[in-house]
């Protein structure tokens, strides 16, 4: 690791303000992805803010009949939350289904939406990168393609989200609460939180510099019956080839998002229409524009064949 | 010869010494993190920065002054000797670092000592001693449950806090009803245990003792 220096924040605000004094700083919570690359020298802030202090651990209910998750809440919390795991079964489910129960005490939510990809051209340095290093190139493209992106990719990144707990959030329409070094605070809807790569993939979320994560927001429950099937190379403790959240009601609607499949999330409102009438036209239309290589265009058919998995389960 | 006129030299003690000579006849007088890099990034920093720490460890309380880079794995392990607490993989993938930290089972390779002021951690050491091992190590011993033994600290912390969880009620990723309490299977065991790796493959013994020491306290 390079050297840094260190400070506790005492407030949200006053955590931003400092991250934007600060050129190279990070805030630090759970601390599991930033030290992994901050080894590596993937990652080299010049100062961490340790936001484990602010006072975010907290779930609580929304006057809209929601819940507010409070950014510093532990994986392993949320996912054994009673009122998630009755009303929003999906997001506990994703988390489970995700890392170890060591990582899942000490990973944050606000930390897992900030997860960087585990693409293998992103962690080899010897290797060009666009994410890591803009400008350099993509050495993905045209290389080991089978855990990476079908749809979404641009021709400087074709890396996925690692993510499991985002993409239950993305089928659930949460909202990422931040404050911003000057003090305001503003919402952002999951589905504009995650950017596709396009020409500048080192950008990932939409957070300005030094917009810290306060709290992600739940709407009130969706009901229906929640399923997050991961599909992955071993039974525990691996990334998703691909991974369906689903809330499925009793007349057949429903919600769906996939996860290993692109840069963010992928949810494509327009094509649940499609569910009705089942797995294969729902997921052509949900996978419309994809661009797979030979290498992952088995993820197509495995996301289908996962949805189709689903619903047969709903149904029954 | 009487035993108490032995020096006591373990392998740790020579291979520490062997080690410190060979870098005192190797190494120039400034430490090599000091060196300037070719392709530092704006803002970074060249020299080391220190900050002090005070936690409890297996009871006692200890303060120290480190490099804020210093994990809390290396903490343990080089400025407090408690060497119990292995370095297998030191990116989270392995378990071999698995300690108890205010009561859950963490990575101790994957957090920063200096995060952790006024934290209480318990480590292999702190859970049981040779003339009075915890009934988890009992339970290793009893099954076999290691070859090398590289990875039982981490095991035995692990397992010792996981039964914890189950009896706290937070689910897995095979508990079939998210509403209902969770059972201590030898599936449940399995999933909930996947982030500690053995190579020697001892994991049907190792579940043999976490399953004897679950059922006695059930």
């Amino acid at each position: 690791m390079k050297p840094f220096t260190y400070e506790r924040a005492r407030s949200p605000a006053e955590a931003a303000a400092a991250a934007a004094r600060r050129p190279g700083a990070k805030f630090i919570a759970g601390g599991t992805n930033l030290l992994d690359l901050m080894k590596l020298q993937i990652e080299v802030p010049a100062h961490l803010i340790d936001v484990n202090g602010l006072a975010l651990d907290k779930v609580e209910p929304t006057p809209e009949g929601g819940l507010r998750i409070g950014a510093l809440v532990r994986n392993t919390d949320l996912a054994a939350d009673e009122r998630v795991r009755r009303d929003y079964a999906v997001l506990s489910r994703a988390l489970l289904a995700g890392a170890t129960g060591q990582l899942r005490n000490k990973a944050t939510t606000a930390g897992n939406l900030l997860q960087r990809t585990r693409c293998p051209y992103f962690y080899d340095t010897a290797q060009p990168c666009n994410k890591r290093q803009p400008g350099s190139g993509c050495a993905a493209i045209g290389g080991f393609t089978r855990p990476l992106a079908v749809i979404g990719g641009s021709e400087a990144c074709i890396a996925t989200n690692p993510s499991d707990m985002a993409v239950a959030m993305r089928a659930l329409d949460a909202v990422v609460e931040t404050v911003r070094p000057d003090g305001t605070t503003r919402s952002i809807p999951i589905a504009e939180f995650h950017r596709l790569p396009g020409g500048t993939p080192h950008i990932e979320t939409a957070l300005e510099a030094g917009e810290l994560i306060t709290a992600v927001t739940l709407p009130p429950p969706a009901g229906g019956r929640q399923f997050y099937r991961k599909v992955r190379d071993r039974a525990s403790y691996a990334f998703a080839l691909v991974s369906v959240a689903a809330v499925v009601q009793r007349d057949g609607t429903g919600r769906v998002a996939l996860g290993g499949v692109a840069h963010k999330p992928w949810r494509v409102e327009g094509a649940e229409a499609e569910l009705r009438r089942g797995a294969k036209p729902a997921m052509a239309a949900i996978l419309d524009g994809a661009r797979p290589t030979p290498e992952n265009a088995f993820k197509l058919a495995l996301a289908e064949r996962t949805l189709a998995s689903v619903l047969a389960e709903a149904r029954g | 010869m009487p035993a108490s006129d032995t020096p006591s030299v373990t392998r740790r003690s020579a291979m520490a010494g062997a080690a410190a000579s060979a870098a005192a006849a190797s190494l120039p007088p400034v430490a090599l993190a000091q060196a300037p890099s070719a392709a530092a990034p704006a803002g970074a920093l060249e020299a080391p920065v220190t900050a002090t720490l005070s936690l409890t460890v297996n009871g006692e309380a200890q303060s120290l002054e480190l490099d804020t880079r210093t994990t809390l794995l290396d903490a343990l392990r080089e400025h407090l000797h408690l060497t119990g607490t292995k370095k297998g993989c030191d990116h989270g993938q392995c378990g071999a670092c698995t300690v108890i930290l205010d009561g859950k089972r963490v990575y101790s390779c994957l957090t920063l000592a200096v995060m952790h002021e006024g934290d209480a951690v318990t480590t292999i050491e702190g859970l049981g001693r040779p003339d009075s091992l915890h009934p988890m190590q009992a339970a290793f011993v009893k099954h076999d449950g290691y070859q090398c033994g590289y990875c039982t600290p981490g095991q035995i912390c692990a397992s010792v806090a996981m039964l914890e969880e189950i009896k706290a009620g937070i689910p897995s990723h095979v508990t079939a009803d998210l509403t209902a309490a969770a059972q201590t299977t030898a599936e449940e065991i399995r999933e909930r245990m996947s982030g500690n790796i053995c190579r020697c493959g001892a994991y049907s013994n190792i579940l043999d003792a976490i399953t004897e020491v679950a059922e006695r306290q059930a």
